[in-house]
């Protein structure tokens, strides 16, 4: 069964709809890609998953429906949305900026996990007691995807993480989310502008077109696909 | 010299009251980014309950207390209903509702309450103390005792509490606090409660320690020196709160003392002062100019 399961699901903002009656679904350990152009609807459509604007159609996570949920409830069901720009919480220390991405769990282990990605991300741990709007872009990155984790949930939505970073930064990123998902587990839901290393991370992908998915299928047929090739890859 | 620091002492006692009435301003402007001009009028409310208790013979502490907890729940309340459903509202529309808030909550006060003035009985032994020449009443110390601990408590729970780090974290940033999982509805309605039980305390001090009437236009000149503390401060900052309410209450004795023309409007001298800071820091004494790296 599938952890998340997106079905004919449309929406936008006010009264212009922006998402077409889209269906897609991700599995338990699976990091999924969604592509398209500029205002296709990626964002969009993350914020419709995450309870952040009007959908009608049917969202199940984890066996439970979700859509219409506020986004408090969402993240406490267990999905953690890391939004373009990064929202990095800027007057918290990055310390701080961890422990309110722990704020849902009731458990003690909050302190070990902390330690866990001061491992991971070496540059947090220097810069643990500074305000975390002193961060570089990179770094901010880093912080908002371990402070998402720092919530464990069980599927993580990624906007544009690449989104202001250097080339070899974005490398740096993929390589460490690739590790994410490939050693811990961790579901991840990714709309990404840069094709190439998406793709690279991903198990499967889908292309949305103004609000419409015209394209899906396992990571590899989309990189040997034509019209991707052609839209998304420069090739 | 010591006329001069008496008077200093005096309006370190007044400035605690308009710093803590500039703290409740102050938190709900960091958390919702909203001027509350009706903090004052739930001040007022807020005194009239402690009248009332201390009236039914509980003593003035003990009844400032609950004033304190009940003016708590109805701040909370507040938020939830009348602030909640016009949240994404334009900043014209919540000062307008602050002001209506402020009609509303100073004529349900007079309607319960009466308007003959009140007096609340004195708390504690009428001393003065002089070291050195310089009057102190107990007045003054009790204000900033009071002003010193609420301060020490209120840093204790933003900065040690899981509570206080998700208030600081909506403050900062709404959207990514709520995307964490951090209810935000929740933490302001904390917020506005929280605000309205400083309150609680600031007016209900204000009547009980030097002991004027308490009437229906009681909190009026003291959300004044309020909102000029916060704004000296810097909008955003509780210390700026704090550090802004004493040298409001300073300047504000020195003027009466000193300016005997200018003791009719006395409250243009704040004002003065605030125009020529803001002049030279736009966004106040502690207010952040944030930086961003991006």
């Amino acid at each position: 069964m599938a952890l998340l399961d997106v079905v004919d699901v449309s929406g936008g903002y006010g009264a212009g709809l922006i998402l077409h009656g889209i269906s897609f679904t991700v599995r338990q350990g699976e990091a999924v890609v969604i592509l398209g152009a500029n205002g296709a609807g990626k964002t969009t459509t993350l914020r419709a998953v995450s309870g952040m604007i009007d959908a009608r159609g049917e969202i199940v996570f984890d066996g439970r429906r979700i859509l219409g949920r506020r986004p408090e409830q969402v993240a406490a069901a267990g999905i953690a949305h890391v939004p373009q720009g990064r929202g990095t919480i800027l007057d918290l220390t990055v310390e701080d900026n961890l422990r309110v991405g722990a704020y849902p769990r009731r458990d003690r282990d909050v302190d070990a996990d902390l330690a866990d990605w001061y491992e991971i991300f070496p540059r947090l741990g220097q810069r643990r007691e500074l305000p975390a709007g002193g961060l570089s872009g990179g770094e901010q990155q880093m912080l908002a995807i371990a402070r998402a984790l720092m919530g464990r949930p069980k599927l993580v939505l990624l906007d544009e993480p690449s989104l202001g970073l250097a080339p070899i930064v974005t490398e740096d990123l993929f390589r460490t989310l690739g590790t994410l998902n490939a050693e811990r587990g961790v579901s991840m839901l990714i709309v990404e502008q840069n094709v190439g290393l998406a793709l690279d991370l991903a198990d499967r992908g889908y292309v949305l077109e103004t609000g419409r998915i015209v394209v899906e299928g396992s990571a590899d047929d989309l990189a040997q696909n034509e019209d991707v090739q052609r839209a998304y890859l420069g090739v | 010299m010591s006329l001069f620091l008496t008077q200093v002492m005096n309006g370190i006692g007044n400035g605690a009251v308009y710093a803590s009435l500039a703290l409740a301003l102050v938190l709900i402007f960091k958390t919702t980014g909203i001027l509350n001009f009706a903090q004052g009028e739930m001040a007022l409310y807020s005194t009239y309950l402690t009248w009332y208790f201390a009236d039914r013979g509980l003593s003035v502490w003990v009844a400032i207390v609950v004033s304190m907890a009940i003016s708590f729940v109805l701040g909370a309340g507040i938020e939830r209903v009348v602030i909640r459903p016009v949240e994404q509202a334009s900043p014209l529309v919540l000062v307008i509702v602050t002001i209506g808030l402020f009609l509303a909550i100073n004529s349900i006060a007079q309607v319960q309450f009466g308007s003959e003035a009140k007096h609340l009985p004195r708390a504690y032994p009428d001393n003065t103390w002089h070291p050195g020449n310089v009057l102190i009443s107990a007045d003054t110390l009790v204000l900033v005792g009071v002003l010193a601990l609420e301060c020490g408590l209120l840093y204790l729970l933003l900065q040690r509490t899981k509570l206080g780090l998700a208030v600081r974290s909506v403050a900062s940033n709404t959207e990514s606090s709520r995307l964490l999982g951090v209810p935000v509805g929740r933490i302001l309605m904390f917020g506005w409660g929280l605000s309205a039980a400083l309150g609680a305390l600031a007016g209900s001090l204000a009547v009980a320690a030097s002991q004027p009437a308490l009437t229906a236009a009681s909190m009026q000149s003291i959300l004044f020196f309020a909102f000029a503390a916060a704004a000296l401060g810097g909008f955003d900052s509780t210390v700026g709160a704090v550090v802004g309410g004493l040298i409001v209450g300073v300047v504000q004795s020195l003027t009466t003392q000193y300016f005997k023309s200018l003791s009719d409007i006395v409250l243009v001298v704040p004002f003065a002062l605030i125009l020529v800071v803001l002049m030279f820091r736009p966004s106040g004494l502690f207010g952040t100019t944030r930086v961003e790296r991006v």
